[in-house]
């Protein structure tokens, strides 16, 4: 478990064919700015690849950004991957991107921590972040 | 040279600022203040209180000039919306092949004069669409293309020598044009009758839009393919659309979108210009895209110094001679990014502003954005309602009655020459990185581009860029407006893939074997030319997948440097 005093560790991943990185940047870039360790996977990666690089790299956070609509196929994907890897909880899944909203609705009761959409400002994303892995359970 | 006004005229002017400064301006600044300490364009150029002749004084008449005459600034034709209105042409696709003609025939119903064609990212990366990397992306942004036979029926009931047709593609642009003339082949159209463009503009993908299959180098070479058969094959047809679009759409300012586009711009005149073919040959066959951003003036500026600069690119430095040559003509899009969620009818009001920009810059031909951008792709209604915001500006504004009305206003020209003058500066620094290309490899482009973005992010957030229903007369959540939403058919996937397997049972496969082995011979070979064994392998009935990876093994796979 990540101690309070130790900067928060984030994975973002683009996955799949969407090249769309203008909001993952800004997101990698606020978070850094925040004083968070950021990694980004670059484009177009499979979930078993995202998955992998999330236990390797001991991140608190993983952030999958989507805007190709193909996000109803990905997070279940990577929720099972998780869960496969005994991680799922412990390293906490956010989404971004454009989500219909009552896919929101539907990818939090899968258990993704939270979606934040194309509106979402760079300081809620940080605060968004914080809070989630403050609140996150101990047994992990 | 002749300025636009004389020298008396503009110590006169000079004289009368000052003094107006001093009696009427200094006293009212000190009652009421200005809003802001300085205004700025959406360049975050600055802009003056006031622009007088003074403002434009140096620039030489010439520069400003007449429409259909060089440097273009005025427009490309000498009777621009007098002669024939733009082209109206909303781009549309999704789910399959014939899903997608019946939209077609719908906006075609509906008035659209020209068809913009939208691919799902499979078809856009290269891939089939029974691949496991599309699982989830099949038939969803756009429609799915996979085979020669679903060419046919995207083009069922559509006369291709009467109507153009416009495909946005760009690493697989090839293989679809090579479908497109297999499609006319087959129809018995006359190749040199067809008019259309394909994006097919490589290197902006590797600086915004971020659709890539093979190396830079590679893809240059298939660009110059492109290029080169369609100077010899199809006289109306633009092979390529340089495109600022995903530029700005990535993040850039409006004077970055042209800057970036013009370098890429030259980077496939001197790649062409290098394989032996005559600048005139093929340059008036080159065609722009460009977004219209957010701020009115600026746009249209921007529109009217990117022909300049093109004009004067051209034969100042390639040596052109043919008029054609030197007018850049381009399409237009509104600003998908500019458009919210949140109070989605306002996008409406977006759209229209960003549309007159356009229209007062000179475009031929525009896509207006739907309502509800911001969503999903757009539902019928949306579409309806974006293209009568087309026909409302053409037929009932009055603005096209005149050419280049903004002409001569003193803000816009001295807007117009301070863009130029910005796109020659980064043009500067491109050069001195050595070229284009090298430029790409050592991330410059996407690291100006991501810095403007991050930057724009953060005024959003502060409030200091206003966006009406984000961050100023923001509705309570019980208020926000329902819309009707384009919903994508679960079962299209399944279909297409189906498709896709009945077709390759049902091929003749020692033929197809046959066409992608010389396919592959051909990729080895530099100073080939891949169009005419593209089009034999898609006449086998080959797919999209299978030769994108038969040239891959020849070419290699680009993987990008992320740079954030």
């Amino acid at each position: 478990m990540t101690m309070a005093s130790q900067p928060v560790r984030i994975l973002l991943a683009k996955v799949g064919l969407d090249g769309h990185d203008r909001g993952v940047k800004i997101v990698a870039r606020a978070l850094r700015d925040a004083g968070m360790e950021v990694v980004y996977t670059g484009l177009h990666r499979r979930p078993e690849e995202v998955v992998t690089a999330a236990v390797h790299e001991d991140v608190d956070v993983l952030g999958v950004s989507i805007l190709s609509g193909a996000h109803m196929t990905v997070f279940p994907r990577i929720i099972d991957l998780l869960k496969a890897q005994g991680v799922f909880g412990e390293i906490l899944l956010v989404g971004g991107g454009v989500i219909p909203d009552e896919d929101v609705v539907t990818l939090k009761s899968m258990g993704v921590a939270d979606i934040l959409g194309q509106e979402t400002t760079p300081g809620d994303v940080v605060e968004t972040v914080r809070r989630l892995v403050a609140q996150r359970s101990p047994a992990a | 040279m002749t300025t636009v006004i004389t020298d008396t005229a503009r110590h006169r002017v000079a004289a009368d600022v000052e003094e107006w400064e001093q009696l009427e301006l200094a006293s009212f600044l000190e009652r009421t203040p200005e809003r802001r300490t300085r205004f700025l364009t959406g360049s975050r150029r600055p802009v003056e209180r006031v622009y007088t002749p003074a403002d434009v004084a140096e620039m030489p008449w010439e520069d400003i000039g007449l429409p259909g005459r060089y440097p273009y600034t005025r427009g490309p034709y000498p009777t621009m919306y007098r002669g024939r209105l733009w082209t109206m042409r909303q781009i549309a696709g999704y789910g399959t092949a014939a899903d997608t003609n019946a939209r077609f025939h719908y906006l075609i119903a509906q008035g659209q004069t020209g068809l913009s064609i939208d691919f799902d990212m499979p078809t856009l990366m290269g891939y089939d669409s029974d691949e496991d990397m599309c699982e989830g992306e099949v038939g969803r942004e756009g429609v799915a293309i996979d085979v020669l036979d679903d060419m046919m029926t995207l083009f069922e009931g559509i006369d291709l020598e009467q109507v153009s047709v416009s495909m946005t593609i760009n690493p697989s642009a090839w293989i679809l044009l090579a479908m497109y003339v297999a499609v006319a082949e087959a129809r018995g159209y006359d190749l040199n009758k067809l008019s259309g463009t394909i994006q097919n503009d490589i290197l902006k993908e590797y600086i915004a839009q971020k659709e890539w299959v093979y190396p830079i180098r590679h893809s240059l070479r298939i660009v110059r393919d492109t290029i080169v058969y369609c100077a010899g094959n199809m006289a109306r047809y633009n092979p390529i659309n340089i495109s600022g679009y995903h530029i700005s759409e990535a993040g850039s300012s409006p004077v970055q979108e042209v800057a970036f586009t013009m370098a890429n711009a030259r980077a496939y005149l001197a790649e062409v210009v290098a394989a032996g073919v005559d600048i005139d040959e093929f340059a008036p066959r080159l065609s722009f895209f460009f977004v219209s951003q957010a701020d009115f003036f600026e746009e249209i500026a921007k529109f009217r110094a990117a022909r300049r600069v093109w004009a004067k690119i051209v034969s100042g430095e390639f040596g052109a001679r043919k008029p054609e040559s030197m007018r850049l003509r381009f399409h237009c899009q509104t600003a998908a990014a500019t458009l919210t969620k949140a109070q989605p009818h306002n996008n409406v009001v977006r759209t229209t502003l960003q549309a007159l920009s356009a229209v007062l810059g000179g475009a031929q031909s525009l896509h207006t954005n739907g309502l509800d951008e911001a969503y999903a792709i757009p539902s019928e209604f949306a579409m309806k309602l974006a293209l009568r915001t087309q026909q409302v500006i053409a037929e009932e504004s009055g603005v096209t009655n005149v050419i280049d009305p903004v002409g001569g206003s003193y803000y816009v020209e001295a807007l117009t020459n301070d863009i130029e003058a910005e796109v020659y500066r980064y043009l500067d620094v491109v050069e001195r990185m050595g070229g284009t290309i090298a430029a790409i490899e050592q991330g410059y482009f996407q690291r100006e581009i991501a810095d403007f973005a991050y930057e724009y992010a953060r005024r959003r957030e502060s409030g200091d860029q206003v966006v009406v229903g984000i961050n100023r007369y923001v509705d309570a959540p019980d208020e926000e407006q329902a819309i009707e939403v384009h919903r994508v058919d679960p079962e299209v996937e399944h279909r297409q893939v189906e498709h896709l397997r009945t077709c390759r049972r049902e091929r003749d496969a020692a033929e197809v074997e046959r066409s992608l082995r010389e396919l592959k011979a051909a990729a080895a070979d530099h100073d080939a030319n891949l169009m005419p064994t593209t089009i034999a392998a898609v006449k086998a009935g080959a797919s999209m997948g299978e030769i994108v990876h038969a040239v891959e093994e020849v070419f290699g796979r680009y993987t990008e440097a992320p740079v954030i």
